[in-house]
């Protein structure tokens, strides 16, 4: 579904500020996949994830989704195939508009927009009992503007319209990390029945290594801009945080089990 | 008694001024409310409007086709700023800088076509031997050809217009650039083509206001649009301040633009009967705009240091 093929990716190219965000990645998705990522901090998996939502053009490589080379083409062009889920609550919804627009902006994803209506009746209807799915009550505050909703709720609604057209690829980066722990179970179960329920390809970045084990059917943790450890099937299953601390230090070459990766 | 009277007596023209600058005003709410930028493209396109309308006009033309062509022409300016700050990247300020400058020289182009000479400030209308859609002349007769029925009239059409077309999925894009363009983006939306359609839509409403007001006031002149961006952010601030509170729907928030205008030019009568000269305004309208801008940053800094004091009492 998805395939990227030695991806490079520099910031700050000929600056003192140089950094060699993704050397030479290269991965492939099966249709179907869940994949948790994990890392320590500027391993690259935001700058991954970026990479394939194409917020800026990569240095070299090529990167297709379900076939089609999209290498070259605007971020808001990839949309169309790609749904988003950001760290940042603020960034995912319109605060300024209704729970009920930022949804229909979302169901038009992918399509030409013109002077049709910019939300229908039946698509209110339609909208309440997606709502319902995420058990946050939003069902009855469709004309609420979305500033007014805690970050969860905020998530939560984002992760919906992410899936309200069904895309090719669901990208969640670090989508729970700035919520509470009990509103970030919450949002990882809305994710986990959404996924199910669609059999969404998904990438998902986490900085908690026993969500990372618990979700997916695929695990790959990065390390210096590439893919170090790449774990499915049932080592993936029965794999522990122990085994998986072992695992990063083979492949980075060192002992220094990050602390930042056990603690995140 | 006198200044009160003379204050009165004003009213009718502070109206007249206030509606026509109120669909400019519309104009500077989209830029700077909807789309989050603040487009100084307005000073040059609404004396372009005003040129347009007034040469259209000078040489026979239908007023009507003459103020189309004006809306036109302001669209124009509207879509090489857009063009400038998203394909050339120059940010949205600077680029409305350069056209407006730009158009400062096209506008004396303008207003002489046709007259032999090269260049010209000042293009008359009269309403005696033209068949001008509004003047100041008759403001204070009760009949049809009182310019206020006119203005209000069209004052409708464009908020009814822009109603329906930011309900729409195009103009609902161009909210959602406004309101968040990451998510804009990850939502499919162009975000570069919402800006440059705003900014289009935009500084056609200017122009449409700049071609009322070459026939409103009987002439049209190469400076008529300066400092036209500060009278439109002072209307549209003043009116959100106002009616804010009580204005939420859509419709109700461009009125309140133009409602702001109305009340912009009534406190000018107003001033000005306190003795000031009408050069002073630019100064006085400079005054209110930044009075009115950091009122609200003030509050907000004020507010949170009681909130977190009283977080700390509390605790």
């Amino acid at each position: 579904m998805l395939e990227l093929k030695e991806i490079y990716k520099t910031f700050n190219a000929g600056t003192i500020n140089e950094k060699r965000a993704l050397n030479g990645v290269s991965l492939t998705l099966a249709d179907g996949d869940f994949v948790t990522v994990i890392g320590g901090n500027g391993a690259g998996k935001s700058t991954l994830l970026n990479a394939v939502a194409g917020v800026w053009p990569v240095d070299s490589g090529t990167i297709s989704i379900d076939g089609i080379d999209v290498t070259r083409l605007p971020e808001h062009k990839r949309a169309q195939y790609i749904g988003r889920v950001f760290q940042d609550p603020m960034m995912g919804t319109a605060a300024t508009m209704q729970i009920e627009e930022n949804l229909a902006l979302a169901a038009r994803r992918g399509k030409p927009r013109g002077l049709k209506a910019g939300i229908t009746a039946s698509e209110r209807k339609e909208y309440r009992e997606l709502l319902k799915i995420l058990d946050l009550g939003l069902e009855d505050r469709l004309t609420a503007k979305v500033g007014l909703l805690s970050g969860g709720q905020r998530q939560a609604l984002t992760l919906l319209m992410a899936s309200l057209v069904k895309p090719k690829l669901l990208l969640l980066d670090e989508h729970t990390a700035a919520l509470d722990p009990k509103t970030a179970a919450k949002v990882l179960d809305a994710t986990e029945k959404i996924v199910q329920r669609d059999r969404l390809t998904t990438l998902m970045i986490t900085h908690n290594m026993r969500d990372a084990i618990a979700h997916g059917n695929r695990l790959i943790m990065m390390y210096e801009g590439r893919v170090a450890v790449d774990v499915s099937g049932e080592e993936k299953k029965n794999l522990t945080v122990e085994q998986l601390l072992s695992l990063f230090s083979q492949a980075s070459g060192s002992d220094e089990a990050d602390d930042k990766l056990l603690l995140g | 008694m006198d200044f009160l009277l003379s204050f009165l007596n004003s009213m009718p023209g502070a109206f007249g001024q206030g509606l026509a600058w109120g669909i400019m005003a519309i104009g500077v709410y989209i830029t700077f409310r909807i789309l989050d930028i603040a487009d100084l493209t307005v000073d040059g396109s609404l004396a372009t409007g005003g040129a347009v309308a007034a040469l259209g006009i000078t040489m026979g033309l239908n007023p009507w086709l003459a103020l189309l062509m004006a809306v036109i022409a302001g669209m124009l300016a509207g879509l090489v700023t857009g063009l400038l700050h998203t394909a050339c990247g120059i940010p949205a300020i600077l680029s409305g800088i350069l056209t407006q400058l730009a158009l400062y020289s096209i506008n004396l182009r303008i207003m002489a076509i046709g007259s032999g000479a090269s260049t010209k400030a000042t293009l008359a209308l009269s309403v005696d031997k033209q068949p001008l859609l509004v003047s100041s002349r008759y403001i204070r007769e009760m009949s049809l050809r009182n310019p206020l029925l006119l203005l209000a009239v069209l004052t409708v059409v464009v908020i009814a217009v822009l109603y329906w077309f930011f309900g729409t999925e195009l103009g609902c894009s161009l909210r959602a650039t406004g309101a968040n363009p990451n998510m804009a983006r990850a939502q499919g939306i162009n975000t570069n083509t919402a800006k440059v359609l705003g900014l289009v839509v935009s500084n056609g409403l200017v122009a449409l206001s700049g071609g009322l007001l070459a026939q409103y006031q009987g002439s049209s002149t190469v400076d008529m649009g300066r400092g036209a961006i500060v009278i439109g952010l002072a209307a549209v601030i003043i009116g959100e301040v106002l009616l804010g509170k009580v204005f939420v729907n859509f419709a109700l928030k461009l009125l309140s633009a133009v409602i702001g205008s109305i009340i912009y030019y009534i406190v000018l009568q107003f001033v000005l009967r306190l003795g000031l000269e009408s050069t002073d305004l630019k100064l006085l309208s400079a005054v209110v705009v930044a009075l009115f801008l950091t009122i609200p940053y003030w509050k907000g800094k004020y507010f949170t240091k009681t909130a977190r004091k009283e977080a700390a009492r509390n605790a």
